[in-house]
Formats: C-alpha cells, structure tokens, sequence
C-alpha cells in the first residue's frame, strides 16, 4: 500500500475516480507528477459532486440577476433582499448517496451541512425543509430508510433548534436503488452583515474551529460522484456522523465571532472538507494559504495529511482572522465548549502549501485545482415529445372508490407520521407549517413574512423534463401565493443519473431549459443551487427529479393563513373549471395510465392568478390551496378537517376532469359568505366559480344531481392516515 | 419609588434553543429577561427563572441529567429553596426532575419517536402562584415538542404526588376528558406538568413561550409567563 508522500500513478488517478484524459490533465497542469496526497486533492476537487464539471456549461443558462439578489451563484449560498435591510439566504443541497447507504446519519449530516452553508452566511437559520424520493414501501429496506432519514432529518434540526416546516415525500420504484434527500435551509441576516467565503490579506491568521479531525467520510465526495452496484453498502465507511449538539455550538460561536467583527472570511468544511474549504477560499480570495497540517486537532491516531485533507468529519469551519483578534476568537470558542486552533496563515501568490512535522506536504497551484477544472460538453440526446394519451371511458365509474385509492396512498396521502417527527414551534416565529401550502415564519423582530417551498413533480418530469421542470417552478409560485407571499428568489437541487448517459444528460439539459425558461417568465433568478448526478444503481437511473425550492416575502404580515375550511365557508374555483388529466397522478395511480403530455405553462395566466390569490390572503379574506398532485378532490380532502363539504360540479362538464385534472393556475378558495362580494370584485377578470359550501359531516360532489362522491370526515381522516401508517408501528 | 419590570433569569446551556424564544415571551408580559449563562454561580439579581427548552449538553447521558450538576443549578436550588418562582419548559422540567426540585423521572416517549404536536391540557391546580391565572378543569391548547416526556413515578412517589396534589396539567380530549387516547407520550397518569408542594415551581413538557404572541396562535401560554412576571 502507498504512502502518502509516495508519487502517483495513473492506476491510483484511475482508483480515486479520474479518467486517464483528466489524468493527463492534471499532470500538464501541475507540470510534474502529484504525490498521494496531491492525487487525493485534486480528485476530490474534480469529482463531479465539487466541480460541477458535467452541468456548469448548462447551468449559464439560468437566470441568476435580477433586483433583489445580494448574492448568487458561487458562494455558500445565495442572498436576496427581502426589505427594511433584511437578507434571506438560502440553498438547497443533496445527500442522498449516503443517505442510501446509511439513512439516518446520511440524513442528518445532509442537514447539518445545509445548516452551515447558511450560517456560514452569516445568517441565523429560520427553517428548513426536505424533498424526499423513495422506493417501494413493498420493499422492507425501503421502509427502513424512510423511517432511519426521517429520524435523522428530525434529531438534526430539533436538537440544533430550527424548525422543519416544508418539503416533500414522494415514491416510484424508480428510486429503489438511489433514494433522495434534499434539504434546504432559509436564514435571515441584515445585508450589511453578510460574510463570505473569499480569503484575505496576508499575514492573517487561518483558523480551524469545530470537532476533531477523524478518518469519517474520506472520500465522501467521489462516492457521491459514482454510481452504485449491489456492493453499496460497503460504501458505509465514507459516511460521515453527525452531532447536532456541537453544530448547535458552532453556529451560536460563528454568529457571534461574525457579530463582534472578528471574521475576515469563512467556510465550513463540507465535501472533500478541508481541501474544498481551504482552495476555494483561496481561489475566491485570490490568495495563498500556508498550513501546518500537525496541528489540526485529532480524534485518531497517527491520521496522515491524506486523511486529514480528505476527512469529512462534520461540524468543522474554518476562519480566517487579523492576527490581534485571534486570542479573542479563541476565548469564544472555549466559551460555547469548542476546539479552535490556529493552522497557518494567508500568504502572498497562489499556492497552498502544507507542511507535516516539520516537513512539505504538498505545495500546489490553486487555479489549475479550482478554476481549471474540467468542464464537459457531454453528448446529450433530448427525450423524444410524449404523445397525448387515450382517456379511458368514465361513464358509470365509481369516484368515491377512487378517491379513496388516492387519498390512501402514500403519495397522496397526509405526511403527518413524517412531519409531527419534526420541531415546528422552535423559534416562536412560525405562522404555517408543514400540511399547508409552503412554510411562513416572521423575520425576528419584524413583520416580515418569509415564506418557502420545495417543489418537483418528478413523474410529470419523467414524461417531459422540460414541461415538467416548468410546472414545479409554476406549482412553486401557486403555493407561495396560499400564504400571500410573492417569489423572490430560486434554489435547485437537480437529481439525475449518469451524465456519461446521453439519455440521462438530455433529460437534464432539458429540464435546465424548462427551469430556466420558467423563472425568466415569472422574473424570479435562481440564487443557489446543487447538482447531484449518478444516481442510478446498476445501470438503472432515477426519475428525472429537478427540485425547486422558491422563497417568497410578505411585506408585512396582517394575518396568519389558513388552509382549512370552517362551517358556512363558500367554496370557489379559481381558473380554468376543468384540469387536464394527461399526465395526472389519477391516471397513473388509479389507472396505470404513465403516459401523457405534460402542458408548458401559462405563465401569464399563472401570474394574474397568484397575483390575485396572493392580495387575497393577505387581506385575510380567503383559505388558499392551489390544485395540484390528484387535482380537485384530493385538495378538497386535505381542506376538509373539522367540517365537511358539498360541492356540485357544473352540469356541462366531465366529472373526471373536474375532480382529478390538473395543471394550469387552478386554485380553491374558501371564504365566509359576508366577503363573497369582494372576493368575486377582486377577481373580475379571472374565470371564478361557486362550487359549494362546507358545511355537513361529510366530503360530497353532486353532478346533475347524483351523487359521486360521498366520504364521510372519519373515513377520510382515517385514509389520509393509511399509506404512511407503518411510521408509528414501532 | 420608581417603576421596574421584575427581572427574569432565562438560563442558558450549551443547547438551549428555546432561549430567545422564552426572552422574547418574558419580555412580551412585561419582565426584564435576562440570559444567565450556565457557568454563572448567581443569578445576577433576578427574582425570577425560566430554565427554557433545548437539548441542554446535548442530552448525553439523559435528557437534563449534566445541566442538573451545573454551577447555575446550585443557584436555582437556592433561589427556589427560597420560595423564588422558578419555571421550566420541556427541557427546563427535565432538569428539574433531574436537580430534584419536582418528583418523579422522564423516560422516552411510547412511541421512542420524536414528537411534535397540538395538544389539549386539562388544568388541575389553579391555587399556586405560578397557576393564578388559569382555573381549575380549564382546556388549554399548546404544542409539545419532544422525545423524552413519558413522566413516570414508582408507586409511592405517586402516591405522595397525588396526596400532595402536585399534577399541574394533564393531557386530554377537547372536552377535557382524560383517558389513554389523549395521552402522546404514554406518561403516567397524563401528567403534562407538574407544581413543587410550595407551589413555587413549575415544570411543563409544553410549550407555552411559543404561544404568547396572539399573531402566532392562540395565547394560551400567555397565562404561564405572565404568573411568572407578575410573582416574580
């Protein structure tokens, strides 16, 4: 076996995940031959997962400028400014390759390290949210990762004290081999106190803060940068392990080292940990780094400078401070119980160099490392148009029984054996939590609403990744409305297969399109983002799964939304009567119909509708709730919860349609008859229906006086738990 | 003589979360809240504690177990051997517990899950000063928030709790019934807080410092916080 300071071959380049071209390259760029450690560095520093290499040429195509942002693409996370001198900072990131080796710390460590992205800001985190993909419950595995990610998402945060209040859980045997988990975080920070990751002025000092350095996650970043076989589970060891306990500590110390001015620049130690955190903020400074890798405190013995660039132990920043604030810092971190030593420092040129008991360890340029880095114009075949599907005959067909298959499935379902595992009351700030349409919390101190969502409909996706891409942007901007905010910025984490696939590149190409046509059209830039490839086992991909998380604002909270109905409410429809059933989760859930044509958008018709939506709610006139996954009737359900309701559907149009259609900017509103007036002035312009009222014990549709559907409130209380049941049978 | 607002010592640990949250609450029914950090041996003057919800040393060993030994701990002993009102949520009942102050232990909860929830609280005593400003049978509604709040005495330490009458809340329907369906967390007898025999303090598993603020929710945790201020 090597040591670390032996010279590299290309049999090691080809074991650490390079091709023999990028071999090649890192040999012309370095002018000489890497040792180990140098190998180490520059593979994890070119793994897809920390350069980008296969989606930077199509990321440009987004939109990322606009007005309101502070901060886009390329730091730890993006910045917008949301009034009276208030930031939001958000970002979205993956974790799932190690979440599927190992869920419950896969999860956590996904949560901690969104948490640091933010925080790193100099932001206080305010909420998070989690966009789930599993497999087959069938599967005993899969119920085992669903319940160990849940737990791991839950003990995270609750224990750090930031309140999950959003996200998504969804199935398709697509995701038996490679489940998802996205988390995103939203933090608040005033816009003259953002820091950044950019290292500076020479002679200051380079600090190492956090836990101890042990041989955890080594080569986290390769592994998520590949795809799996049956020996997964193998992967285990590069797992990290998380302790909520000393994040907790590190953000209380970070934000208020960054309060009392004493930070210059920081980075936390994420992938690749402290090869990314030192080149990058080097590369961004346009600075050199000298480093005594002997005194990064340990937690193993004899651990070499391979290991020690290469851990990804968790809950790890690093700093740098002017020289006379460094004991000031360290009195801090003692304070709140922390390590915090002092590394090395800022140096003229751009090179890192690190020295090991007393002698070199590598001494390498930062550019070819960061910004040279491969980029590939992967060969890409767009996914052929789908073609619209047959529908079947709905003539004498049984709706309750229908409705009851989809509001008792785990896709359709409630997700409350999810989400009452997470803290939603920590902070004193949260006005809608998770079972509404997006989250909305005050800004401390403020009036301030800030609302977020995830969303991503991935069997829409798996049709048609362009269309589909735009509807999760557009479905995002409907659930923002709900609770009256209007969009202000986009983060996205794009889940795919292989790259090197061309099928899988072109549906990713495709997808970027869609996402980025659809937030040019609504004028809302994407700030920050992640992009997770390889997520394919044995040949097999995932669905095409690009998740949006958006971020809206309420200029000033009056009143907290409701998505409820309550007694005497009259019950409208918002927009087109009918949806479209092309592509719907009742054909492909009910029927097995997985075909169809997904729409593009009606982005002027969606604008107007939210816009109208959102006035409404703020105005605390109406109970909002978008039509979107199942259509009409699963939304109907998810409103009805202390009262029932009976609705008739216009005597000219399909039952089918009208229940489970979807797309397009369709809202039902409820309100008390006393405001009808005002809500149908307001909406003059847009197509508004009377559809019924809630009243009764029971969920009802008449049509041409039958009725179709009848469910009573227990019934539907009792489906809506079924699908996600096996969470609370411990 | 000049107007002061009675000052109210919130006590951090190293894992507290709820702290802020309990400042912002104090400050809402017009005390002075003040951090104390959990090194400080005195309690910097205060005439009242809040000892906040979190994961106080990152609930090693047992949830409350190491912030019960802390120096600030000897502090609130003394301050609640002196009748000083002291008041723990979640966390802050599981130090209590722990350091001794109320009877009994927690364990993890039934369902050994996190949980994070509405619930409603029957009233028991309405004649301590922390309890002033409820009655007696009156139904609260209030979150819960946590993975260790199954309230458990041996036989004759819940004898002596019930003969003392020491049940604060506990956990019921709407109407305010009390029976096993209504309990989440599987504690003895639905005990959701508990009252020392002075009456001086009181331990909650929830959360009233979220609920003070009428724009978040209805303010049933006002009626806590207040009593706290007003006594303190």
């Amino acid at each position: 076996m090597k040591r670390w300071d032996d010279g590299a071959e290309l049999a090691d380049a080809l074991d650490h995940g390079l091709s023999p071209q990028e071999w090649e390259r890192l040999l012309t760029a370095l002018g000489r031959t890497p040792n180990l450690t140098e190998l180490g560095i520059f593979a994890a520093l070119w793994s897809e997962h920390c350069s980008y290499k296969s989606s930077r040429v199509h990321l440009t195509n987004l939109p990322t400028s606009g007005p309101r942002v502070v901060q886009g693409p390329g730091e730890n996370a993006g910045a917008v400014d949301i009034g009276e001198g208030w930031v939001a900072v958000f970002k979205v990131e993956s974790h799932n390759h190690p979440s599927f080796i190992e869920p419950y710390q896969g999860a956590a460590t996904g949560v901690g390290g969104i948490l640091r992205d933010v925080f790193t800001m100099g932001a206080r985190p305010v909420m998070l949210l989690d966009s789930l993909r599993f497999g087959e419950l069938s599967l005993p595995r899969m119920r085992y990762l669903v319940d160990g990610v849940v737990r791991g998402i839950g003990d995270y945060g609750n224990c750090v004290g930031v309140p999950t209040l959003g996200g998504e859980v969804d199935f398709d045997p697509a995701y038996n081999g490679n489940i998802l988990v996205n988390a995103m975080c939203v933090g608040v920070a005033r816009k003259d106190k953002l820091f950044f990751a950019r290292a500076q002025g020479a002679g200051n000092r380079v600090i190492y803060l956090g836990s101890k350095t042990g041989r955890d996650g080594i080569h986290g970043a390769t592994m998520a940068s590949d795809t799996f076989d049956e020996t997964a589970e193998q992967k285990r060891p590069t797992v990290q392990v998380g302790d909520p306990f000393t994040e907790k500590l590190l953000i209380e110390a970070c934000l208020e080292l960054m309060e009392k001015g004493l930070v210059v620049a920081i980075q936390d130690m994420g992938a690749a940990g402290l090869t990314s955190s030192a080149f990058e903020m080097a590369a961004r400074g346009g600075c050199g780094l000298e480093l005594d890798l002997s005194r990064v405190p340990v937690r193993a013995e004899g651990m070499t400078p391979y290991e020690l660039m290469l851990s990804e132990s968790q809950e790890r920043m690093l700093l740098v401070a002017r020289p006379q604030d460094v004991q000031e810092i360290f009195a801090i971190c003692h304070r709140w119980g922390l390590d915090a030593c002092d590394i090395g420092e800022v140096v003229e040129g751009r090179e890192v160099v690190a020295y090991w008991k007393g002698e070199l360890a590598f001494r390498l340029p930062v550019a070819p490392l960061v910004d040279a880095a491969p980029r590939y114009e992967r060969p890409f075949q767009l996914p052929p148009s789908p073609s619209a599907v047959t529908l079947p005959s709905f003539s004498g067909r049984n709706f309750s029984e229908d409705l009851r298959r989809l509001l008792a499935s785990p896709h359709l379902g409630s997700k409350r054996a999810v989400y009452q595992q997470y803290d939603q009351t920590v902070g004193a700030a949260t006005l809608a939590g998770p079972g509404g349409e997006a989250a909305l919390v005050l800004v401390p101190g403020t009036r301030i609403g800030l609302a977020a969502t995830t969303d991503c409909n991935a069997f829409a996706c798996s049709l048609d990744p362009y269309a589909g891409a735009a509807q999760a942007v557009v479905e995002a901007l409907r659930n923002l409305a709900c609770v009256g905010a209007e969009p202000v910025g986009v983060t996205d984490c794009l889940n795919f297969g292989s790259p090197e696939n061309p099928q899988v590149m072109g549906q990713f190409v495709a997808a970027v399109q869609g996402l980025g046509d659809a937030c040019r059209a609504l004028g809302v830039p994407v700030v920050s983002g992640n992009v997770s490839f390889y997520n394919e086992t044995s040949g097999q991909a995932i669905l095409p799964t690009p998740t949006v998380g958006m971020v809206g604002v309420v200029p000033w909270v009056l009143h907290r939304p409701r998505f409820t109905l309550r007694d005497g409410d009259l019950v409208a429809l918002l927009g087109p009567v009918v949806g479209q059933l092309n592509g719907s989760r009742y054909l492909q859930l009910v029927w097995d119909i997985k075909a169809g044509v997904i729409p593009h958008p009606d982005y002027q018709g969606e604008k107007t509708a939210a816009e109208l939506v959102r006035s409404l709610v703020r105005l605390g006139l109406v109970a909002a709730r978008d039509i979107s996954d199942g259509g009409l009737a699963v939304i109907l359900a998810e409103m009805c919860d202390e009262i029932g309701v009976r609705v008739s559907i216009p005597g000219d149009v399909s039952p089918a349609s009208f229940l489970f259609g979807e797309w397009g900017p369709r809202y039902l509103l409820a309100f008390p008859e006393r405001f009808q007036e005002a809500v149908a002035a307001a909406a003059e312009g847009v197509p508004f229906l009377i559809v019924g009222r809630a009243e009764g014990d029971a969920l009802v549709v008449v049509h041409d006086d039958e009725e179709l559907i009848w469910l009573s409130l227990v019934e539907l209380a009792h489906l809506r738990e079924q699908g996600l049941r096996f969470l609370e049978e411990t | 003589m000049t107007w002061r607002r009675p000052k109210i010592g919130v006590v951090r640990f190293p894992g507290s979360n709820r702290d802020a949250d309990a400042m912002r609450a104090v400050e809402l029914c017009g005390g002075e809240a003040v951090p104390v950090w959990h090194e400080s041996e005195d309690l910097l003057g205060v005439t009242g504690v809040l000892i906040p919800g979190g994961f106080s040393y990152g609930d090693y060993l047992r949830a409350g177990a190491m912030a019960a030994h802390s120096p600030v701990m000897k502090a609130v002993r003394k301050h609640a051997e002196a009748g000083g009102p002291v008041l723990g949520i979640c966390n802050g009942l599981q130090i209590l517990l722990e350091a001794g102050l109320l009877p009994g232990a927690m364990l993890p909860n039934r369902s050994l899950r996190f949980i994070h929830k509405e619930v409603f609280l029957r009233v028991e005593r309405d004649d301590t000063p922390l309890l002033g400003k409820l009655r007696c049978g009156q139904v609260l509604r209030l979150p819960i928030a946590h993975k260790e709040g199954n309230w458990f005495a041996p036989p004759e330490v819940f004898q002596e709790v019930e003969r003392q009458r020491l049940i604060a809340l506990r956990y019921c329907s709407a109407e305010g019934e009390v029976a096993e369906a209504y309990n989440p967390n599987g504690a003895l007898a639905a005990v959701a807080g508990l009252t020392n025999r002075e009456g001086n303090v009181l331990g909650m598993m929830p959360h009233p410092e979220c609920r003070v603020d009428p724009f978040l929710g209805e303010p049933f945790g006002k009626p806590f916080i207040a009593a706290l201020v007003e006594v303190s």
